[in-house]
Order: structure tokens, then C-alpha cells, then sequence
């Protein structure tokens, strides 16, 4: 077990390694962020100097070198456009994308299992095809052309709800969130909708076929013969026993619901992450984009072990074996 | 009466009316998408067409200059027919779809093979490296590869291949794995064939079926996220707009009610997406014979 679990680290360690060497000479080899720095005045002397203050006259070996032995240390390099701490300025960009990323999940569960059970119990029933059939439609949907669609239904014709920022904030140990205010609510409504679209299609399908599968098992026509009460059955016995793959999905998925952020993020003008990595592609803001991908790849790395680690802690028929990070 | 496999699973197929539905409106809309410019009723891309009096009309508007045209799906900031764009986009669209999916299809083919048919070290090196790479959403891969390589046509379908490579691999390969073990391979190496004849010759064919499956459902895939791609305008340039951009440039106007220039290729696309996975799905059960009734 242990062994494993220090290959495990190990190779995800090779793995940002190798995502470090590829986004940092990828992105060195696009554009000249002088010439977006520099007044179109500026004469040579001023792009030379700005160019050797950014340190872009080095070899390109050597600006890696010093970019990893920096990395290592928590610096990921200055934003050439914000002109503060690259990894600074995502960190401050990250809670309003976590605070996304767990209210869209949510109502991915809390609207994805009881459909799910739905169409489960009742596979032949009108309601149990019409959620079957609308899982398909959410699976095969764009997400930002469904952004699109909400904002032109809730915001432009029927002007119920904002279609962009965050709204009224409340900071709780100085981090500003959404969800505490009214306001937050009308503004987290539609991107969180958006974001939670393809995963509500996915937990009702699970939910729906673990359902099906659970219900022919013993200890459900065991549980019947008791006369156990058909609500016990399904909200104790079946539940209890298909929540195992749903919580590990549900786990592997939020990193998923965090990269998707970006097009939603976009969409609803929504100060996240996702939003500040595209702006600083447009920017060629190179160390926040160069950080926004390592925090992100990071954070899939730890999201994927723990999910292993949780997945064989919940299941004990699971042995924690030399699968992939 | 005639009884290949194919002829049985075209019968298989056309048993559902969704999907022959589906793959009806599917070849109308290549159709269209392959004679975009004899069918568009002007050239989009071309500015001595456009006039730009006519800009930001709401559908089925007649033309100011010419009172017998019409712009039915009403037109853009320049004065462009949105259908004649669609109609375009559609064609880049779809293009970028087949080019990557077939290149995607042709590496992750040839690597799954050789994976599958060498075992060995070179199998699980090949199989660690796309379990690692699938273990990343598609989006975020592109997204990584795009801010890396910068946009263009060439870079998309780059990013794109780079994306779906791994699913024709792992579905070769394990494909490979379970044919090896036949006899018919185990004759043909008795014969003393060349190992490059068997694989080809014998093992290739074999594992082609359930690989054409994850192919027609990784075009609508590949289509849909090219569309976002462009969207968030890391994908085709403005020279050469596909249907995701066309949305992007809608966008903009969204808010201020012309919601035709967002709305109708969002549509089309939409069409495109679910008739190819309404026809992949038929595809799957028509090839496999378990679940075909006599």
C-alpha cells in the first residue's frame, strides 16, 4: 500500500513535470508580449530594456530553469499585465470558481438522483422515457450555446435574472462569496445551471441504470418478502447501495465541472479563473497563463488520487492497485 | 436472399426510424455543407456581396437593395445573410470534424495495434500514457495545447487529434488483445506469415468494427468542442469561420434582442451533434450481433 502510494505521488510528479516543460516552451514560442507591453512610440532602447527586465533575452533553457527553480518555491512569475504575483492572482480568482464548481454539482445531485431513481423504478412509465430522452438531449447539447439560450429565455425576455458577474458579495474570512446574498443567488443561478446541465444528464443516468440493476438483486425481493414499506426499500436499501459509483463520478467529475468553468466563466462574464485564463491568452499574459494550467493540472492529480484513496476506503473489494494518476 | 453482415446490419439499422430519421437529415445537411457555394444565396465571405444597409435585419427581411431577396434567417453587423454563413460554417465545421477524427483514427489505430499485438513493455508504457491522458478532460487537454501551439486551422485539428488519439488506442488495442488469441492468428503464424502481414492482413480487419463506433460518436465530439474551442476564439480565425464562431459573434447582440445571429447556427449546430449521435448509437447496436433478434 505504501509503496503504491509513493509511485502513485511520484508519478504525478512526472506527469506536472512534463505538462511544465511542454505549456512553458508551447507558450514561448507565440507571440512577443513587448510588443502589447510597449507604447507603439517606444523606441528600441525602451523594448530592449522592458525585454531584458522580463528576462526574455535568455536562452530558453535558462528561462525554465529559473521559471522551475522558482516554481518550486510557490513563485510562478509576475503577471506582465497586472503587474503582481502570477499564482497571487489566480489564487484570488479561485474561490469564485470553487464556489461555482460545488453549487453546480450539487444540483447536479440534488436534481440528478431523483430523476434518476424516477426513471429507474419506472423505466416504461411516460415520465421515466421523458428523463431518460432528456439526458440524452443534456448530453448532446453545447454548454455555451445552452448559455446562450438561458441568458436570451431568463435575462432578455422574461428579465428575471442578471447575465453577468457575481452580484452582491459577502466576505467570511476574506474571501468574498456569492451564495450568502439574495442578489449572489440571482447571479450564481444561470452559470451554475449551465455548468450542472451535462452533469445532471450524467447522475440521472447512473442513477437510473444502478436503480434497474439494484432491483433485481436478492436483498431487494428479500427485503419485499419482509413487507418492508416500498419508500424503506428504495430510500435505504437501493440507494445505499448504487451512492457508491455516483460519489466516486460525482468526485472525478468536479475536476471536469472546474475546467468547464472557462466557457461558462466566459459566458456569464463570471470573475473566476476560468475567465481570467482566457482574458491572459488574449493578453499573452504568459506567467498567468503558465500558472493557471499548473494549478489546474495540480489540482486533477490530487483530485484523482484522493478519489482513488476514498474509493478504496469506501469499497474494501477495491485494493488500491498501480492504476494511472 | 442476400445475407452478409453488412446487408444484416443495415437491416439492423434501419430498424429504428429515429435514427434512420437521423441519418436522413444528417446527409441533407452534408449536402448543403458540401455545396455550400452553389446553394448560399450570396457569398459571405466575399465584402463586394454584403451590403451593408442591410445590416442586423431580423429574419425574412427583404433585401433594401433588391425587394425579390429575401434573408430569412435575417442577417449580421455587416449586412451578411445568416443562412448563406451557416451554410459555410457548416462546412468548416464538419471538415475539421472528419479531418481530425480520421487523422486521430489513423494514429490511435496503428499504436493500438502495436500495443495490443507486442504486449509487453511496450503495451504498458503505450496504455500508461493514455490512461494518463484520459484521465484529463477533453477540454482541458485542448485548452492546454491551444495556449501552448496559438490558433489556426492546422493547430485545432492538431489539438483535436491530440485529444481523441487515446480513445482509438485503448479501443484497438483491447480489441486486439482478445483477437490475438484466435485461431485464425494462430494459423496464419503457422503458415510462417510475416508478423506486418498478420497484423494488417488478419488483425486489423477484426478489430476495425468497434472502432468505426467510437469514431462516428467522436465526430460529434470532436465538432462540439471545436465550436467551443472557436467560441471562446481560441480556435478558427475570423478568415475562416466555423459555426461556434458564428455563435461568438452573435453573442454580442444577444443582450440587445437580435438573437438570430447566435440562434440559428447554435441550432444547426445543435442538428449536427444530436443526428450523429442519434445515428453512432443505432451504428453500435447494428454491429453488435448480441443484440440483434434473429
Amino acid at each position: 500500500m505504501k509503496t503504491v502510494l509513493l509511485r502513485r505521488v511520484l508519478q504525478s510528479a512526472v506527469v506536472l513535470l512534463a505538462m511544465s516543460v511542454l505549456v512553458f516552451t508551447g507558450i514561448f514560442a507565440v507571440g512577443n508580449p513587448v510588443d502589447v507591453l510597449v507604447s507603439p512610440q517606444a523606441d528600441q532602447a525602451e523594448i530592449e530594456r522592458i525585454t531584458r527586465q522580463l528576462g526574455l533575452d535568455r536562452p530558453l533553457w535558462e528561462q525554465y530553469g529559473r521559471f522551475l527553480s522558482q516554481a518550486l518555491r510557490g513563485d510562478l512569475g509576475q503577471s506582465f499585465v497586472h503587474s503582481t504575483s502570477a499564482l497571487g492572482l489566480i489564487l484570488e480568482r479561485l474561490p469564485a470558481t470553487l464556489e461555482l464548481a460545488v453549487v453546480a454539482m450539487g444540483l447536479a445531485v440534488l436534481v440528478g438522483i431523483p430523476l434518476g431513481l424516477l426513471a429507474g423504478l419506472k423505466p416504461d412509465s411516460a415520465a421515466g422515457r421523458g428523463v431518460m430522452a432528456g439526458s440524452i438531449v443534456g448530453f448532446s447539447l453545447p454548454t455555451f450555446w445552452v448559455g446562450l439560450m438561458l441568458i436570451l429565455l431568463f435575462s432578455v425576455q422574461l428579465g428575471w435574472l442578471p447575465s453577468n458577474g457575481r452580484g452582491q458579495t459577502v466576505e467570511v474570512l476574506g474571501v468574498p462569496l456569492s451564495v450568502l446574498t439574495a442578489d449572489g443567488w440571482a447571479h450564481l443561478a444561470l452559470p451554475a445551471l449551465n455548468l450542472a446541465l451535462f452533469k445532471i444528464s450524467l447522475v440521472i443516468r447512473l442513477t437510473a441504470a444502478g436503480t434497474r440493476e439494484a432491483l433485481l438483486q436478492d436483498y431487494v425481493k428479500f427485503a419485499r418478502a419482509k413487507g418492508l414499506k416500498p419508500s424503506r426499500i428504495v430510500g435505504v436499501h437501493v440507494l445505499k447501495n448504487i451512492l457508491v459509483p455516483i460519489v466516486t463520478v460525482v468526485g472525478l467529475e468536479f475536476g471536469s465541472v472546474i475546467a468547464f468553468a472557462v466557457v461558462t466563466e466566459t459566458i456569464y462574464s463570471w470573475p473566476g479563473m476560468g475567465k481570467l485564463l482566457i482574458d491572459s491568452i488574449n493578453l499573452l499574459d504568459r506567467p498567468v497563463v503558465v500558472a493557471y494550467l499548473l494549478v489546474i493540472v495540480t489540482m486533477f492529480v490530487a483530485i484523482n488520487l484522493l478519489v482513488d484513496l476514498a474509493y478504496s476506503l469506501l469499497d474494501p473489494r477495491v485494493r488500491l492497485s498501480d492504476s494511472p494518476a | 436472399m442476400t445475407d452478409t453482415p453488412s446487408f444484416a446490419a443495415l437491416r439492423a439499422f434501419a430498424r429504428s426510424h429515429v435514427a434512420t430519421a437521423a441519418l436522413l437529415l444528417l446527409l441533407l445537411l452534408a449536402f448543403g455543407a458540401a455545396f455550400a457555394p452553389w446553394l448560399a444565396p450570396q457569398n459571405p465571405y466575399d465584402l463586394t456581396q454584403l451590403d451593408i444597409l442591410d445590416a442586423r435585419l431580423p429574419p425574412a427581411t427583404e433585401s433594401s437593395a433588391d425587394a425579390r431577396q429575401r434573408y430569412w434567417l435575417g442577417t449580421d453587423e455587416q449586412g451578411r445573410d445568416i443562412g448563406s454563413a451557416i451554410l459555410y460554417g457548416l462546412r468548416t465545421s464538419i471538415a475539421v470534424g472528419l479531418a481530425s477524427t480520421a487523422l486521430a483514427l489513423l494514429i490511435g489505430v496503428v499504436v493500438g495495434l502495436l500495443a495490443g499485438y507486442a504486449g509487453g513493455r511496450i503495451d504498458s508504457l503505450v496504455m500508461r500514457i493514455v490512461d494518463i491522458q484520459l484521465s484529463f478532460p477533453a477540454i482541458l487537454v485542448a485548452l492546454v495545447l491551444l495556449a501552448a501551439l496559438g490558433q489556426g486551422l492546422g493547430k485545432i485539428i492538431a489539438a483535436l487529434v491530440a485529444v481523441q488519439w487515446a480513445y482509438y488506442a485503448r479501443t484497438t488495442r483491447s480489441a486486439a488483445l482478445v483477437e490475438r488469441r484466435k485461431e485464425y492468428i494462430e494459423a496464419a503464424r503457422m503458415q510462417g506469415l510475416s508478423a506486418g502481414r498478420i497484423v494488417l492482413g488478419h488483425l486489423l480487419p477484426n478489430c476495425v468494427p468497434p472502432v468505426i463506433v467510437v469514431a462516428a460518436l467522436q465526430v460529434a465530439a470532436a465538432i462540439s468542442l471545436e465550436a467551443t474551442l472557436s467560441f471562446l476564439g481560441l480556435g478558427l480565425p475570423i478568415t475562416e469561420p466555423s459555426l461556434g464562431l458564428l455563435i461568438a459573434n452573435g453573442f454580442q447582440h444577444l443582450l440587445s434582442g437580435r438573437y438570430w445571429i447566435s440562434f440559428f447556427p447554435g441550432l444547426v449546430l445543435l442538428l449536427l451533434i444530436v443526428c450523429i449521435n442519434l445515428v453512432a448509437d443505432q451504428l453500435r447496436d447494428a454491429f453488435n450481433p448480441k443484440l440483434q433478434r434473429q
